[in-house]
């Protein structure tokens, strides 16, 4: 065991990371800290099993070290006990390694590897971060990482670059007033692009070099040829006493690689702006303890921890209100802008802001359970996948480089054999053709614009699956719309009150406190709403079939239909009123009084405030809306006429549904159907897109290609609009990156030469450096785009 | 007139020996992961593209993919495997592994961010 040692690499930054890893019994361990967070939480770690407590250093490498002794689980904290992480220490002869789950050989050690070799870079981390639900990553450093080690960074070879690349502009300036004699300059570029070849240029060689060697090709293979070939030329031509062209080779590599800089920080910004979200989340949480509120990192809440959250705070996991009553700020999740007002018995959701009131909740769902991490995952997966568009991308990507190296040759041959051009100017174009092509554009235009697209669409609260269903759903012609649940709300509620408002709901309701009736439910909640003081209802009595009846202050008050109205009298004003409301599909419930009718209270499934606009907005893209219900047909034109949709296709059962879809599909109409993941699942994988409405907590994540967060029909639209923007910005930037190779390649090659309009090789760099960091900045541009 | 010759000979060598070198079918037969109980394993080498360049994993048994990137390319700084659903940043010099769960036979290309680089899992 003398040469032997095992060493973690963690990050603190957002907590620790990785948060949990593993030890072996009784081998050295050296547990390598990295403080990127400047906050003075992270001002000094503690390893209390064994006795460690040291100061880490801000943004640098800070090593502890120790032998774990005995096996266990043991925590690590931040000096003020507010950032945790955890190791497991196992025995060393054990074959398992427990976080991964697999076995491991004696000969092929995951964990720990002997020393003899190299200074012993293996460890064995555990990636056990929030984001990881069902894949988690282990990562393992390796020996790999001496020789890689010594390689420089992006940054350093792009300013060797640059500030040799200064050196070399001089020395061009120079040659082109003749302040500088030719030598000098012959001598001086050689001098300065040297060390731009060997230093920032090497890693470009050996990348080039690994891929030819397993018949690959990518971009570093034409930047690696193009400046290789200008040097080597130049190298000799510098002996031979003919013209050199070194500072092309430089320049190249200069532009080639701020290109780089410029595409490695926008690809970041378009891949991790999902995980934004999560920073959205809240630190810690005030936690019911022993009888007191206390504060506690949001990590370690449990599923029914009782939680206090004041007015302005944020709302740490997923739970239901057992105290209190507030509105809340979703926006972060649903993409509603107004607060939801909520109160005992409602679902509330993690990283969403508490506005007005103070609210105690209990917690449903931590970790990465939360509505959010799920919103994340999804959103991940919807990023990391293909949209069909794409294969074709694929095809060309496979022979994009050797074709263009040929280009490139043919280039040359036609200039020097054909026209008879000078071997240097034949070579300059060769290269030229080299070094403007650029595969990367054409690559990267996709899953960019699938990235920023997909990220923005879940900050309106719109999930979509993956790259197939978002080009689908830019392509529908005809939505369909569940009724129930889906442009209604789902539960009846009074619509009207004819007679004494004030008086006709006092009385219903109190009798209908009595009943457990469905529509008893709408009234008193209508009462509720309205704060009207109910009766004491006595004798209360329900007749089947026909309604209620119940003594109030000495009165019979009976709510029912017409027939238990039979004997009382029924004012013919009010008579026409209610045709009028059952022709509208409500239903009626009328309210007498000591055989007199008083009043009328129609109820009905109304449909959601959102419908109406939802649909006009559809209708002005150009869509067909439908509507699919079980009513009949006069209640389902009610409805539809309401909300204004223009084919209602009613009566149909529920298991019926997808029936209907596949119908509409057979009739060419490409299809969205839109319903709650629950009752539709059949239908909305029958359609083209299935577009699931959320409820509460639960994203019906299996059951749409499309899922929106809440309950809002607006979401259709917005789905219906990023992925028709998203789209339409992946044809752009195909477009785009395939018009700058078509055009690019024969300029760069020469054939405007005759014309004067001919491109070096630096310039050519210089645009194909910028053809991928246009495409990327056309993705970023989607997160600006204008949606309703 | 020797030289054109020679010029042009030696250029339709090249254009020869590139199509032969990168179009030509080069593929090798798969390389199985390793089973291990209930679980397999498999490390894949990223330099100059993924070797080797097919896996072959068991269908329905739990896999580990390890991807030890040795290359420094930002070509290969990611790795997307859409029909598993992951994407995934590459450490240079690590060892990277991702979980995945073969339950469809097939074979299902995977590639890095770029898509430039392409490597394909065969489920048998």
């Amino acid at each position: 065991m003398m040469n032997r040692e095992q060493t973690v690499r963690i990050e603190a930054n957002q907590g620790y990371d990785p948060q949990h890893f593993e030890l072996v019994q009784g081998i050295p361990a050296r547990i390598t800290f990295h403080r990127t967070n400047p906050s003075a939480c992270y001002n000094s770690i503690v390893f209390e099993k064994e006795g460690i407590h040291e100061e880490l250093p801000l943004d640098s490498d800070f090593d502890i070290e120790f032998t774990p002794q005995e096996t266990g689980t043991f925590e690590f904290t931040c000096g003020m006990n507010m950032q945790k992480g955890s190791y497991t220490v196992r025995e060393a002869n054990a074959n398992t390694c427990t976080e991964c789950n697999h076995e491991i050989h004696e000969e092929k050690n995951c964990c720990v590897k002997d020393k003899h070799v190299h200074t012993g870079e293996n460890a064995h981390e555990h990636n056990q971060s929030h984001m990881d639900t069902n894949k988690h990553a282990c990562s393992h450093h390796n020996d790999a990482q001496h020789d890689i080690k010594h390689t420089l960074g992006l940054q350093q070879r792009f300013w060797i670059s640059a500030v040799l690349g200064a050196v070399l502009l001089v020395l061009m300036v120079g040659m082109f007033t003749g302040t500088m004699s030719h030598t000098v300059v012959r001598w001086g570029t050689f001098i300065a692009t040297t060390p731009i070849m060997l230093a920032s240029g090497a890693p470009f060689m050996t990348s080039a070099w690994q891929s030819f060697k397993k018949h690959n090709a990518n971009m570093d293979t034409l930047v690696a040829l193009g400046t290789g070939v200008a040097y080597i030329y130049s190298l000799i031509a510098l002996f031979m006493g003919l013209p050199v062209y070194f500072e092309s080779a430089g320049f190249i590599i200069f532009f080639v690689l701020l290109g780089q800089i410029f595409e490695e920080k926008m690809r970041s910004n378009a891949s991790h702006a999902v995980e934004k979200l999560l920073d959205l989340q809240t630190k810690s949480a005030h936690v019911l303890r022993d009888g007191t509120y206390i504060e506690i990192p949001r990590e370690e809440l449990k599923v029914g921890d009782i939680i206090r959250v004041l007015p302005g705070e944020k709302i740490a996991v997923d739970g239901v209100i057992v105290e209190g009553r507030t509105a809340i700020d979703e926006s972060m999740v649903t993409g509603e802008s107004m607060p939801t007002s909520k109160s005992v018995g409602d679902a509330v959701i993690g990283s969403t802001i508490n506005t007005t009131g103070t609210i105690v909740f209990r917690a449903e769902k931590v970790g990465s359970n939360t509505m959010l991490a799920q919103i994340v995952d999804f959103v991940k997966q919807a990023q990391s996948s293909h949209a069909p568009i794409q294969n074709l991308t694929d095809k060309i990507s496979h022979i994009f480089v050797p074709t263009v190296v040929i280009l490139s040759i043919l280039t040359f041959l036609t200039w020097f054999v054909v026209v008879g051009a000078s071997p240097i100017d034949a070579l300059v174009y060769a290269v030229s053709v080299l070094i403007i092509a650029c595969p990367c554009a054409l690559g990267l235009a996709t899953p960019t614009a699938l990235m920023v697209g997909t990220a923005r669409s879940a900050a309106m609260g719109v999930l979509i699956k993956n790259g197939a269903a978002l080009q689908e759903t830019s392509k529908i012609d005809t939505v369909v719309f569940d009724k129930t649940g889906t442009l209604t709300i789902g539960k009846p509620i009074v619509s009207d009150i004819v007679g004494d408002a004030h008086e006709v709901l006092r009385l219903a309701a109190s009798v209908e406190r009595n009943s457990e009736h469905p529509l008893a439910g709408a009234i008193t909640e209508r009462a509720q709403q309205e704060g009207i003081e109910l009766n004491e209802a006595y004798d209360f009595e329900a007749l089947s079939g026909l309604g209620v009846r119940a003594h109030i202050d000495g009165h019979v008050v009976v709510l029912g239909n017409e027939k238990i109205h039979e004997n009382h009298t029924f004012d013919v004003q009010l008579r026409k009123r209610m045709s009028e409301m059952n022709n509208d599909a409500k239903t009626v419930v009328i309210v007498g009084v000591d055989n007199k009718i008083v009043g009328l209270i129609a109820i009905q499934d109304a449909p959601k405030e959102s419908a109406q606009s939802a649909i006009a907005s559809l209708k002005k893209r150009g869509l067909r809306t439908v509507m699919l219900t079980g009513d009949n047909e006069k209640v389902a034109h009610a409805i539809a006429q309401k909300v204004g949709i223009d084919e209602v296709i009613s009566d149909v059962l529920p298991q019926e549904k997808a029936d209907v879809i596949s119908t509409l599909r057979a009739d060419g109409a490409t299809v969205a159907f839109v319903g709650d993941g629950i009752n539709d699942a059949p239908a909305l994988s029958v359609a083209d897109v299935g577009i699931a409405m959320g409820t509460g907590t639960d994203i019906a994540i299996e059951a749409g290609s499309v899922v929106l967060t809440h309950n809002d029909l607006r979401g259709v639209v917005r789905a219906y609009d990023m992925s028709k923007k998203t789209f339409n910005r992946i044809i752009l930037n195909l477009f785009w990156a395939s018009i700058y190779n078509v055009i690019g390649i024969p300029i760069a090659a020469g054939i405007f030469a005759s014309v004067g309009f001919v491109l070096n090789p630096e310039i050519s760099g210089l645009a194909m450096a910028l053809s991928s960091v246009s495409v990327l900045a056309s993705s970023l541009l989607l997160n600006v785009s204008k949606v309703e | 007139m020797i030289t054109n010759i020679v010029v042009v000979l030696v250029g339709i060598g090249l254009i020869a020996f590139i199509i032969w070198w990168f179009f030509a079918n080069h593929e090798q037969d798969g390389t199985r992961a390793t089973q291990m109980g209930n679980h397999q394993e498999i490390e894949v080498e990223v330099l100059g593209g993924y070797s080797p360049q097919t896996i072959v994993l068991e269908k329905g048994k739990p896999a580990t993919i390890i991807f030890n990137r040795k290359d420094p390319s930002s070509c290969l700084d990611q790795v997307v495997l859409p029909d598993f659903g992951v994407q995934a940043d590459l450490p240079l010099g690590e060892k990277y592994s991702i979980q995945i769960e073969p339950d469809k036979a097939g074979e299902f290309n995977y590639a890095c961010g770029m898509n430039m680089m392409h490597g394909k899992i065969r489920v048998e």
